[in-house]
C-alpha cells in the first residue's frame, strides 16, 4: 500500500495544462458493424504518461475502441493520431502499440522467455539485446524464475504477468490493456492493481484501460472516460467523476447515489433551491445551476453524504424525516435504507463508529435525515 | 518478395491465398460437373471419346450448338432409370434408419461412460473406418454366402439343414450399406452428445421426469443436429452406392450406382451416364444443401469481423 | 450420475462392437486356413501370405496406391490448410459461399459422379490442350487430391476454430505480418491436425476403388481395383490374408496413437499440477506483502 503521496500523484494533470498536446488523438471516430453503430462519433485526447480507463458496461464500444487504438478494427470514419502520426492505416504490426489480451493470448509452444522474446525477434534485434531485455522484464514481474515453463504450467496470475512483460519489452508508445485484472481472484486482484501503478510509473509508458470494473478504473486511473452506447459520456479525474458527475446516469454508474427529481424553485448564481414530491422540504445547494427556471433537474447525493440523527435539524432545507426499513452490516461501515413519508427509498452509508449494537441506529426507527448544502449535484439530464 | 510480385499483379496476399483451393476447386470439381451437364446432352458415337461433339463450326464464323434432349427422355421412359432412382433412394433410406437406430445407442453409450474408457472405445470405433472399405465388404461376402459363416455354423448347430440364401440378396445390400457408414453416423452423434450438459438431465430429474422421459424430451432433441448429420453423412452418398449393390446384392438389383457403372464401362454410352449422373445431382442437391447448412451451424459459421 | 440403466449401454456397446468386429476377425481367422473354401476350416497354414508375396500384379498394384496415396495426402493437405485457414479466419469475402460449398460437397458427393466427372475433364482437356496425356498416376493423383482436400479443409476447419484468435492477434500485435503469423505461430498449434489429415487423406486415397476406376489408364492399376475384379468372382483367401496385413498394420498404428495420447494426457495433467503449485507459490509470497 503506498505510504505517502508520490510527487507523481499529486502534480500529473496534463489536461489541465493548454499548452500541452495530447499524446493519442481520437478525432471522430466512428464504427459501424452493418447497421449497427459500436463507436459513435468519439473524441478523446489522452495525455502522455497517463493511465487512461475506458469504462462502461459491456457493449458499450469500449473494447472496439481499444481495438482499434490496436489496428484490429478499421474506423468507419475518423482518424486516430499517436504521437502526433496519422495511424488510422496502419496495420497492427506496423504500429507502435502494443496490446495486453484480456486472454493473455500466450503462445502455448513456447517458454515465458520465448513469448516475451517473441515480439523483439520480430524487430530484428540482436540476440544479446534480446536477452538481456528479456532478463530485465521477466525480473520486473517477478517471473525471473519461471522463464523456461510454458504458459500452461502457470497460475492465472503469472500468465497474465508474462502477457504484461510480452507487451512492455518493446518499450511501446502506448499499452493497451483488455480487462486487465478480471480472471483474477480478489486478493490477487488488489494486489496486481498497485503493481501495475508501479510497473507504469517506472516505465513511463502511456496506458489505455478497459475495464467494466469502476472500482478497478477508480484505483487505477489517472483519469476514467466512461462510455454509453459507443459515446463518452464523461472524462475525468476520479474524483471529477464520483464528486462532478453530469447526468444521472454518470451518478449512477459510479457508486451508490439517491436522485430527488424536482423543480427549481429559486435559481441565483451562487445558490438553487429545489422543490421535490419526495421531500417535505426543498433542497438547497450551494452553487449555481445553468439550467432554465421551473426546469425539471435531478439532486444527486451520495449515501456517505446523508446523516442520520436522533434530533430534529434546525433549518428549512436539507432535512427530512425517514424510517429505517433494512441495515446491511458489512463489518467497517453499515448499509442503511430508509423509507421517506412520499414511500421513497435512500440508501445511507455509514461507518460503525460504536462498537456496540445497543447505541447504533436500528430498524423501524424513526430518524431525521440530512446533507450538507454543498452535498448534493444537481444534473440536467 | 513474394509480396512484391503479386503487388505488381495487383492482388494482396489475402487474394492469392484464396485463389489457391479456389482455383483448384473450380477446375477439378466445379467444372467436371458443367462438362457431364454438356456431354448428358450429346449423342453416342463409335470414336474416341465415345461422344458427338456439340458445337459444330458450321462455317468460318457460324457455330452450331446442338443439344440433344434424347438422353434425359430416354431416362424418363424407360422403366430401368427412374425404378433404379427410386429403388436406391429408398435402400439408402433404410438402411440410414438403420444406422441410425444402431449408432444412436452405441454413440450415446460411449458419450456416457468414463472419459478413461472413451478414447479406447472411440478408438476401437475408428479402426474398422482405416482398414479397406472394399476389403470390408468383401468380409461380408465370405459371411453370408450358402457355405459362408452363418449358414455353416447354423447347420453344424442343427438350427437349419439347408443354407438360408443370403448374399445376392437385397438384405446383404442393407447389411453390407450399414456396416460400412456405420462410423460416418456413429462420430457425429458421438461429437454432439459428448457436449450434452448432463446437468440438464438432473434438472429434469429433480423436477420429476423419469429417466426414459427425460431422454425423449431433452436428450433427443438436443441430439437433432448430430442425428441431421450423421443421417445425411450416410444417406447422400448411399444413395449412389456402387460397390456394396455390385459385390453383395442380387445383379438385377436395381441400385442407380450400378446404373451409371454399366452405362458408362459396359454399355460406352457416355452420354446416357452423364445424364444418369446429372439427374441423381439434381436429386441430392437439395440434401447437399442441408448438410452444408449443417456443417456451417456446427462450424459456428466462420465468419465475423 | 450413473442415469438410466448401464446395462442397456454396456450392450449396446458389446452389441455395437461385435457387429463392427466380427467380419474383420473373420478376415483374419480365415487367412490362416488351409482349405481354398475360405470358410470351412481346413487347418491352419500361412501359405496364402506366401501367395500374396509372390502375386506380381497385386505387389505392383499396391506400390502404385501407396506412392498416389503418399502423394494426393500431402497436396490435400496443402490445399486444405489453405481453405480451412481461409474458411475459419477469413471473414466474409465475395465467393466465400462457392468455397464453402465446393469443399463441403465432396464429403458427401457419390463416388460414380465424382470419377465420372473428373474423367470427362481430362477426356475433354486432352482434347483441347493436350494435357494430361492418358490416364495414369496424374489423373488418379489429381481425383484423389481434390476430394480429400475437402476431409482436410473440416479437420483444419474445426481445429482452427477451437484455437484462440487472439493468439494471432497478438503476433501481430508484437511486430508479426500475417504470413509469418501462420508460420511461427499458428502452423506449430494445428500440426497435430495435419498430421490426422494426412492420414486420413492417405487411407481415402488408398482405399477408393470407384474413382481411381474411372481416371486411371490402362497401365495403372490401383490395389483396390485389382483387389475388385478379384472378389466380383467369389473370395479368395489371399485377399485375406492382404487384409490380414493390413488390419495389423492399422492396430498397431491405432495402439501407438493411443500410447501417444494418453502419455500426452499424462503431461497434461503433470503441467496442471505445477500450474497449481505454482499458484500456491505466489499466494503465499503475498501474503508474505
Amino acid at each position: 500500500m503506498a505510504t505517502s503521496p508520490r510527487d507523481s500523484q499529486l502534480k500529473f494533470e496534463p489536461w489541465t495544462d493548454p499548452e500541452a498536446q495530447p499524446y493519442v488523438r481520437i478525432d471522430r471516430v466512428t464504427k459501424k458493424f452493418g447497421d449497427f453503430i459500436a463507436v459513435d462519433d468519439v473524441s478523446l485526447g489522452i495525455y502522455k504518461k497517463e493511465i487512461f480507463c475506458l469504462l462502461g458496461a459491456s457493449g458499450c464500444g469500449k473494447t472496439t475502441l481499444l481495438r482499434m487504438l490496436a489496428g484490429f478494427e478499421r474506423p468507419t470514419a475518423g482518424r486516430i493520431y499517436i504521437d502526433g502520426v496519422d495511424m488510422t492505416d496502419i496495420p497492427p504490426y506496423e504500429r507502435p502499440v502494443n496490446m495486453m489480451f484480456q486472454s493473455y493470448a500466450l503462445f502455448p509452444h513456447m517458454t515465458v522467455e520465448q513469448n516475451v522474446a517473441f515480439g523483439l525477434k520480430q524487430d530484428r534485434i540482436s540476440k544479446p539485446e534480446i536477452a538481456k531485455r528479456v532478463t530485465e522484464m521477466l525480473e520486473l514481474v517477478k517471473l525471473g524464475q519461471f522463464a523456461k515453463r510454458k504458459p500452461h504450467q502457470l497460475s492465472g496470475g503469472q500468465r497474465q504477468r508474462v502477457a504484461l512483460a510480452r507487451a512492455l519489452v518493446k518499450k511501446p508508445k502506448l499499452l493497451l490493456l483488455d480487462e486487465p485484472l478480471a480472471a483474477l481472484d480478489k486478493k490477487l486482484r488488489e494486489h496486481t492493481q498497485f503493481e501495475l501503478i508501479n510497473i507504469q510509473e517506472t516505465l513511463g509508458v502511456t496506458f489505455i484501460v478497459v475495464t467494466h470494473d469502476q472500482e478497478e478504473a477508480m484505483t487505477l486511473s489517472s483519469r476514467i472516460g466512461l462510455m454509453n452506447h459507443g459515446e463518452i459520456v464523461q472524462v475525468g479525474t476520479p474524483t471529477e467523476i464520483y464528486e462532478y458527475p453530469n447526468s444521472r446516469f454518470v451518478s449512477e454508474f459510479i457508486g451508490s447515489v439517491n436522485i430527488f427529481e424536482g423543480r427549481l424553485i429559486e435559481d441565483e448564481p451562487s445558490y438553487v433551491r429545489i422543490e421535490s414530491d419526495d421531500l417535505e422540504r426543498p433542497i438547497f445547494v450551494d452553487h449555481g445551476v445553468s439550467s432554465a427556471p421551473g426546469a425539471t433537474v435531478w439532486a444527486a447525493i451520495r449515501p456517505e453524504k446523508m446523516l442520520m440523527s436522533r434530533e430534529k435539524p434546525e433549518g428549512q432545507d436539507n432535512w427530512t424525516p425517514a424510517t429505517v426499513r433494512d441495515i446491511a452490516y458489512m463489518g467497517d461501515l453499515s448499509i442503511y435504507l430508509l423509507r421517506l413519508a412520499s414511500g421513497k427509498v435512500v440508501r445511507v452509508t455509514q461507518p460503525n463508529v460504536y462498537r456496540h449494537a445497543d447505541e447504533r441506529i436500528t430498524w423501524d426507527e424513526q430518524v431525521y435525515l440530512h446533507w450538507d448544502p454543498s452535498s448534493p449535484v444537481v444534473v440536467t439530464k | 518478395m513474394i509480396g512484391r510480385v503479386l503487388h505488381r499483379l495487383g492482388l494482396d496476399g489475402r487474394t492469392a491465398v484464396i485463389a489457391v483451393p479456389y482455383l483448384w476447386l473450380l477446375m477439378f470439381f466445379l467444372v467436371p460437373f458443367v462438362i457431364v451437364l454438356k456431354i448428358s446432352f450429346s449423342d453416342a458415337q463409335i470414336s474416341m471419346p465415345p461422344y458427338q461433339p456439340l458445337l459444330h463450326w458450321v462455317s468460318e464464323k457460324a457455330l452450331q450448338i446442338q443439344l440433344n434432349f434424347g438422353n434425359f427422355a430416354f431416362l424418363v421412359e424407360d422403366n430401368l432409370y427412374w425404378k433404379a432412382y427410386l429403388n436406391s433412394i429408398w435402400v439408402a433410406g433404410v438402411s440410414t434408419l438403420l444406422c441410425l437406430l444402431i449408432g444412436y445407442p452405441m454413440a450415446y453409450a460411449i458419450a456416457r461412460s468414463q472419459s478413461s474408457t472413451r478414447n479406447i472405445l472411440l478408438l476401437l470405433v475408428i479402426l474398422p473406418f482405416w482398414t479397406s472399405f472394399l476389403l470390408r465388404v468383401y468380409a461380408w461376402i465370405g459371411i453370408l454366402k450358402n457355405n459362408g459363416l452363418i449358414n455353416n455354423t447354423l447347420m453344424a448347430l442343427g438350427v437349419i439343414d439347408q443354407p438360408i440364401q443370403m448374399l445376392q440378396t437385397d438384405f446383404a445390400v442393407y447389411v453390407g450399406i450399414v456396416y460400412s457408414y456405420l462410423p460416418f453416423m456413429i462420430l457425429p452423434l458421438y461429437a454432439n452428445l459428448e457436449k450434452l450438459d448432463l446437468t440438464l438431465l438432473e434438472a429434469a430429474a429433480d423436477l420429476g421426469c423419469r429417466p426414459w422421459k427425460s431422454f425423449l424430451k431433452v436428450t433427443l432433441p438436443l441430439s437433432l443436429p448430430g442425428i441431421i448429420a450423421g443421417c445425411l453423412l450416410v444417406f447422400i452418398p448411399a444413395v449412389g452406392e456402387f460397390v456394396i449393390p455390385a459385390l453383395l446384392g442380387d445383379p438385377g438389383m436395381l441400385m442407380i450406382g450400378k446404373v451409371l457403372w454399366t452405362e458408362f464401362f459396359n454399355n460406352r454410352d457416355w452420354p446416357v451416364a452423364s445424364a444418369v449422373a446429372i439427374a441423381l445431382l439434381l436429386f441430392l442437391v437439395i440434401p447437399i444443401m442441408f448438410f452444408q447448412r449443417a456443417q456451417d451451424a456446427e462450424a459456428g459459421g466462420g465468419a465475423h469481423r | 450420475m450413473m442415469h438410466g440403466r448401464p446395462w442397456f449401454r454396456v450392450l449396446a456397446l458389446v452389441l455395437g462392437f461385435a457387429f463392427l468386429y466380427v467380419p474383420i476377425i473373420s478376415l483374419v481367422v480365415f487367412s490362416f486356413n488351409e482349405s481354398r473354401l475360405v470358410t470351412v476350416w481346413g487347418g491352419f497354414s500361412t501359405k496364402w501370405y506366401g501367395a500374396l508375396i509372390q502375386n506380381q500384379q497385386i505387389l505392383d498394384a499396391a506400390w502404385l496406391s501407396l506412392k498416389v496415396a503418399a502423394v494426393s495426402a500431402t497436396l490435400a493437405v496443402v490445399l486444405g490448410t489453405f481453405a480451412g485457414m481461409i474458411l475459419a479466419r477469413f471473414g466474409p469475402f465475395r465467393g466465400r459461399t462457392l468455397l464453402s460449398g465446393m469443399t463441403t460437397a465432396p464429403l458427401v458427393m457419390p463416388e460414380v459422379i465424382t470419377g465420372l466427372s473428373l474423367l470427362l475433364l481430362f477426356v475433354t482437356l486432352e482434347q483441347l490442350i493436350g494435357w494430361p496425356a492418358g490416364r495414369g498416376m496424374t489423373t488418379i493423383i489429381i481425383a484423389h487430391v481434390t476430394f480429400a482436400m475437402a476431409f482436410v479443409t473440416v479437420v483444419v476447419q474445426s481445429r482452427l476454430a477451437q484455437v484462440d484468435e487472439s493468439l494471432e492477434e497478438a503476433a501481430q500485435d508484437l511486430g508479426a505480418r500475417p504470413a509469418k503469423v501462420f508460420f511461427l505461430i499458428t502452423l506449430p498449434i494445428i500440426f497435430p491436425a495435419l498430421l490426422s489429415g494426412w492420414l486420413l487423406a492417405f487411407t481415402l486415397s488408398l482405399d477408393d476403388l470407384v474413382i481411381a476406376s474411372f481416371v486411371a489408364g490402362p497401365g495403372s492399376s490401383t490395389l483396390p481395383m485389382v483387389v475388385f475384379s478379384k472378389v466380383r468372382l467369389g473370395v479368395s483367401p489371399d485377399i485375406n490374408a492382404l487384409a490380414t496385413i493390413l488390419v495389423a498394420v492399422v492396430a498397431v498404428g491405432v495402439v501407438v496413437a493411443g500410447i501417444a495420447m494418453s502419455r500426452q494426457q499424462k503431461l497434461r495433467d503433470r503441467d496442471a499440477q505445477m500450474a497449481l503449485a505454482a499458484n500456491q507459490q505466489m499466494i503465499e509470497s503475498l501474503k508474505k506483502g
